[in-house]
């Protein structure tokens, strides 16, 4: 036992793993219709004039949202954990029953929850808060699922060999301290089964309904202290998390910097927060309120370009890797994605820039190339390099991830330069007025001249779902057509010269 | 310090709770009690109105329609006044949305009209050619929750003191009271009131039928919505 390297268990790894696939083309087909339906509206009636309830763009519209964030990239982060977890903290979960256990129900309780929304959702059962659409009994639902994970993360820790929390673990620790704060104050609303009318009637109309604990202003600053953060903490430093450790592991390069990823670290954590009010400028909410969110959103480049430049400079001598290597093609140009899109944040929450950019397809933009370029390329790297360690097989195709890796790149780069092409046209064609100070467009004007963006921006997205489902399609055949190695594969990435 | 602190996995969860709490509580705070405070002229939904809120919400109309408008002349000349944080204090959720793939709605009574809007939800493009807006000809059939609509008045007046059956003062200086039913049955008979008025200026007769036999179709209850964003 002494001298044996540690077997580690991926069951529940491997349950996430599927759901991230899964979820993942959902979310990214729902994604591809609702885009060409804005190219093509006769697309909303692709089932029939019977379904056409089902089919629409708006009821689809929170689908896509959530299944993008909480399906794919929250199975992802979850995928991630319960392999990285394990190899940083030197401990396996079959040492403990209780920590299979709950990893087990953390999965199963998961996929309940996930089919009670797409249920929901589908039925326009919603609060209609971005991100956070879900009626009380699922948000109940969602809170056991994440302190089951809370007690996950803790309880590994609690066992664990390795004393010092390598930096991924900071990371997702503060997922789930983050989320968990953002989620619960986000979501205080009153069921309104509770009235009871003067005539002493209760329980009256729908069970699930209920209202918003804050009105107007005050709803809107805290959701969008949520929406903007759930970003953060879902989007942003779980995928830290993930680059932190396999970058280093794929490369064999260790961490550039241990000062930078402090800096970058609690920079993040301190910063990220404030920024939340860029999403209100120009609203009713108080003016410095306004003015914090623009100014933090500026520092926020700081801790971003930290993380993003120690992963770069971690490659530092090592360059032809990123030739050889499609696995390091993804973290790299994933790398790059990040300082893109944390600088084209920032950019955005400047007021100037702001009145014209919001509302507007240049921040629709702006969160596709963060999520598709940044997190969706990382959380497939992450599968990539899992994958053959998990299933004890080699990767099926090398070439087939180049191939893949090209293909999506084109599709992000049609997506983000379509949107802002779009986002900036329409902004200034809303504010322009003609030689008498009058409006120089009516608002159809600003929608029909969209039209050739909105089909490019659908092709784009094509793409990257075709990419996507070749990905899904090599990691079936790497689960299944290879024969089972002796062991597990110890060192050799699977991409590796 | 944070070595220290990486190998005390509580100490460190506390460190990071604490620096991403601070930012809430400075933003959050101050504010809070007086951004809700309704300015004059402002008046809480009636039972049917609110249904008519519910179907707008069911259907995520806010992801392709605003309701704020800015303070900027492109906006006001385009929407109207620009919003104010009292005129939402009866707005639970806010409704602001965040793209405009459509227009603003925040004053959208001032200039459309209920047969505009029965037009209009029907075939969107034949109203405004080259809209990429969908049809929502199901809310002409579907009848609207106005028992939902029941509680959550109930819910909030019994929780927010939102002012129903209470005069509140309007611009011009006079009071306006909005009634709010004292059983389910009283409630329906309100809203369907309201809903007959709205029916009479519809030419769609299945509507005007099913409102005849005492049913809210969605599509009414939204029209009164549509109609009270002044």
């Amino acid at each position: 036992m002494e001298n044996r390297p540690l077997e580690y268990d991926y069951t529940v790894a491997k349950m996430f793993m599927l759901t991230t696939v899964l979820l993942g083309i959902v979310g990214m087909l729902i994604g591809v219709i609702l885009a060409f339906q804005l190219a093509f509206p006769e697309l909303n009636l692709v089932l029939g004039e019977g379904l056409a309830e089902y089919t629409n763009f708006s009821r689809l519209r929170p689908l896509h949202t959530d299944a993008v964030i909480f399906g794919f990239t929250l199975s992802g982060i979850f995928a991630t954990w319960y392999y990285v977890g394990q190899r940083v903290l030197k401990v396996s979960m079959a040492e403990s029953g209780l920590l299979m256990f709950l990893g087990k129900l953390h999965f199963w309780l998961y996929l309940a929850v996930v089919v009670a929304v797409v249920v929901s959702l589908f039925t326009g059962v919603t609060t209609s808060k971005e991100y956070a659409e879900f009626e009380w009994p699922i948000d109940i639902a969602v809170v056991v699922v994440w302190v089951v994970f809370g007690l996950s993360i803790f309880g590994l820790i609690g066992i664990r060999r390795e004393k010092s929390l390598y930096i991924s673990v900071w990371y997702y620790i503060a997922t789930f301290l983050g989320i968990a704060m953002l989620y619960l104050f986000n979501n205080m609303e009153i069921p309104t089964m509770l009235a009871a009318s003067p005539a002493g009637e209760t329980g009256i109309g729908a069970w699930y309904h209920s209202v918003s604990m804050y009105a107007g202003t005050n709803d809107a600053l805290v959701q969008w202290w949520y929406g903007h953060n759930a970003v953060a903490f879902g989007f942003t430093v779980p995928i830290v998390a993930m680059i932190y450790y396999f970058l280093p592991k794929e490369s064999g390069q260790a961490i550039y910097s241990y000062k930078l990823s402090l800096l970058s670290f609690w920079g993040l954590m301190f910063v990220y927060l404030w920024a939340g009010g860029h999403h209100l400028i120009y609203s009713t909410v108080p003016d410095w309120m306004q003015t914090m969110g623009s100014i933090f959103s500026v520092i926020l480049i700081l801790p971003s370009w930290g993380s993003a430049i120690n992963m770069l400079l971690t490659m530092k001598g090592e360059w032809q890797q990123v030739a050889s290597s499609p696995l390091i093609k993804f973290m790299v140009l994933g790398s790059t994605f990040y300082m893109f899109s944390t600088l084209e944040g920032p950019i955005q929450a400047i007021k100037s820039v702001n009145a014209i950019a919001h509302f507007t397809d240049w921040i629709v933009g702006h969160v596709h190339d963060g999520v598709l370029g940044w997190v969706g390329f990382m959380i497939m790297a992450a599968l990539y390099h899992m994958a053959p360690r998990v299933f004890k097989r080699e990767i099926y195709s090398k070439s087939l991830m180049a191939t893949q890796f090209w293909i999506q790149t084109l599709g992000v780069v049609l997506y983000f330069s379509s949107m802002w092409i779009s986002g900036i046209t329409q902004g200034m064609m809303w504010r322009a007025h003609d030689e008498f100070g009058n409006l120089a467009y009516s608002f159809i004007d600003t929608v029909t001249v969209l039209h050739p963006y909105y089909t490019i921006r659908g092709v784009g997205g094509l793409l990257y779902l075709v990419g996507f489902l070749m990905f899904a399609y090599n990691i079936y055949k790497t689960m299944s057509a290879r024969p089972v190695e002796e062991s597990e594969l110890q060192s050799a990435s699977p991409m590796g010269a | 310090m944070f070595h220290w602190l990486e190998k005390h996995p509580f100490f460190f969860a506390v460190g990071v709770f604490v620096t991403i709490a601070f930012a809430g509580l400075v933003e959050i705070l101050p504010n809070f009690a007086e951004a809700s405070r309704p300015v004059i002229g402002t008046a809480p939904y009636s039972t049917l109105e609110l249904a008519g809120r519910h179907v707008y919400i069911e259907n995520s109309c806010n992801a392709c329609h605003s309701q704020l408008i800015r303070p900027f002349k492109s906006e006001t000349d385009r929407y109207g006044h620009y919003s104010l944080s009292g005129e939402y204090a009866y707005d639970r959720p806010f409704l602001w949305g965040s793209k405009r793939t459509g227009p603003d709605l925040m004053r959208v009574g001032n200039y459309r009209t209920t047969d505009w809007h029965e037009n209009h939800m029907k075939d969107p493009a034949g109203v405004v050619p080259g809209s990429v807006m969908p049809a929502y000809r199901w809310m002409f059939t579907k009848n609207a929750d106005i028992n939902t609509a029941y509680a959550e008045q109930l819910t909030v007046a019994q929780f927010f003191s939102v002012p129903y059956n209470k005069p509140v003062p309007m611009k011009d200086g006079s009071t306006k009271v909005v009634k709010m039913g004292g059983s389910i049955a009283e409630a329906n008979a309100l809203a369907l009131e309201e809903a007959k008025a709205i029916a009479a200026n519809m030419k769609d007769q299945d509507v005007k039928d099913a409102v005849a036999r005492g049913e809210i179709p969605q599509i009414v209850a939204l029209i009164a919505y549509l109609n009270s964003l002044k």
